[in-house]
């Protein structure tokens, strides 16, 4: 199985095992990871999932679709490879991604 | 403080619990009011996931959280509920025998005999902007909503947001505002194309600013906004004079004043008896997402199961001197009467 690593913004680090298909959101719940607050369940329509992916991960990951940019403006504090979890589907080319959580969901 | 509006519950939610517990009531010849403070019903199917498709309600494979809420504001239209949107539930007070008083941010006043809370995941209310030392400027000259254009008329007003609230506030008070400064993240918006094409025209003849970057920092006193920071995308920070800011991000589901109600909570969620559905309160009831008890699954078909038992309790409270038969809607002429199809 892909490894994900979230680094929390207090320094927390998880490493888990991700299932392939499913989001580095659901990841994140499934393994406690707190400042994923994933409100909406995965709908692309709250933006309390957001992630920082590691800049040595980005190319592989892609950036936002437009639907997703439009739920970023809904967001805080973003960097050039902010994304929402939920829309980031994990694959065997992905293990190993690294990301980082906010201190703030806007919750 | 207006006269009190008489009815035998107050439902506080009107998402597909709350609108379900109309059904399960007015079977059951309960009459209800219900307080939501969005503006439309449908609790988060409407506001979280309007288009997207639910496929676990028993019998209907599949329908979106707009489908489901039509269904259901169709089913439980013979009871003619009322509905109190924009408002929130601030107070729930025993008034002595099973009366209780509510009241609500707008000022309305309510008379029950129960109160059923279907409040799902608690009451949306505006994302704040994490910028350092915004909260005494809250209410004072940072509003999350606007009450009254005129308040606004004449100042210095930043709106923040890209999407239809900002676009549709920045066509708004740009006309009676000094001078409108209108932040987004990106130069681009979501919101209704025309509205953004009239935006884009009114910057294009110089009557308001568009800013593209992120507000960083505020300046003032007392709670009195005089200015800004604007970090762009670039790094440069401009700073812009401003009376008031209007931040626009969307909303998110906070517990709310039902803190405050008196109610036993675990973990922001309301215990609830399992055979009634009510809380410690007597006569207080809660339904759907907001209650938690052993085995509890946040799914709509579990809401509605509740909302089933919950009325059977309800109706000892508003009609206590009634004996309560068990009849089917498929053979009881009784309650086809009720339904307006016998």
């Amino acid at each position: 199985m892909p490894k994900v690593t979230f680094i929390e913004h207090d320094g927390t680090v998880h490493t888990v095992e991700a299932e392939v298909d499913s989001s580095v959101m659901e990841t994140a719940l499934r393994n406690d990871v707190a400042s994923i607050v994933a409100e909406c369940g995965g709908g692309c329509t709250c933006a309390t999932c957001l992630v920082h992916v590691d800049e040595a991960w980005f190319e592989k990951v892609g950036p936002a679709s437009p639907e997703e940019e439009q739920m970023l403006d809904a967001a805080f504090e973003l960097k050039p490879t902010s994304r929402l979890a939920c829309q980031i589907k994990v694959t065997e080319e992905l293990d190993g991604l690294i990301v980082r959580t906010p201190a703030y969901q806007g919750r | 403080m207006s006269e009190a509006i008489k009815t035998d519950v107050l439902i506080i939610g009107a998402g597909p619990v709350g609108l379900f517990a109309v059904f399960e009531l007015g079977l059951l010849d309960v009459k209800c009011h219900l307080v939501d403070i969005l503006d439309k019903v449908g609790g988060q199917c409407a506001e979280l996931y309007p288009e997207k498709p639910i496929y676990d309600i028993p019998a209907i494979p599949l329908i979106t959280g707009n489908g489901l809420t039509e269904a259901l504001m169709e089913q439980i239209k013979p009871f003619n509920p009322t509905f109190h949107l924009n408002e929130m539930v601030t107070t729930v007070e025993n008034i002595g025998g099973s009366v209780f008083r509510v009241t609500t941010d707008a000022g309305k006043v309510f008379e029950t005999h129960a109160v059923v809370i279907a409040a799902g995941g608690g009451s949306f209310q505006p994302k704040r902007p994490p910028i350092a030392g915004i909260e005494p400027y809250e209410k004072k000259s940072v509003h999350y909503a606007v009450r009254k254009m005129e308040a606004f008329r004449g100042k210095n007003l930043l709106i923040v947001g890209g999407g239809d609230s900002a676009l549709d506030w920045t066509l708004n008070l740009q006309p009676i505002a000094k001078r409108l400064t209108l932040i987004h993240r990106r130069d681009d918006f979501r919101g209704a194309p025309a509205n953004v094409a009239k935006m884009r025209a009114l910057v294009a003849e110089g009557a308001m600013d568009l800013k593209i970057g992120q507000v960083t920092e505020l300046e003032g006193a007392d709670g009195q906004l005089t200015a800004a920071n604007i970090k762009g995308a670039d790094g440069t920070i401009t700073r812009v004079e401003a009376d008031a800011m209007l931040p626009f991000f969307g909303l998110t589901m906070k517990l709310g004043p039902l803190s405050d109600w008196g109610l036993n909570l675990e973990d922001e969620l309301v215990p609830v008896d399992v055979s009634t559905f009510e809380t410690n309160r007597p006569g207080v009831f809660a339904i759907g997402d907001i209650n938690t008890y052993k085995g509890k699954l946040k799914l709509i078909l579990s809401g509605f199961h509740e909302a089933a038992l919950a009325a059977q309790r309800v109706h000892h409270y508003v009609h206590p001197e009634k004996r309560l038969v068990f009849q089917y809607t498929t053979s009881s002429t009784s309650l086809q009467k009720k339904l307006g199809v016998a």
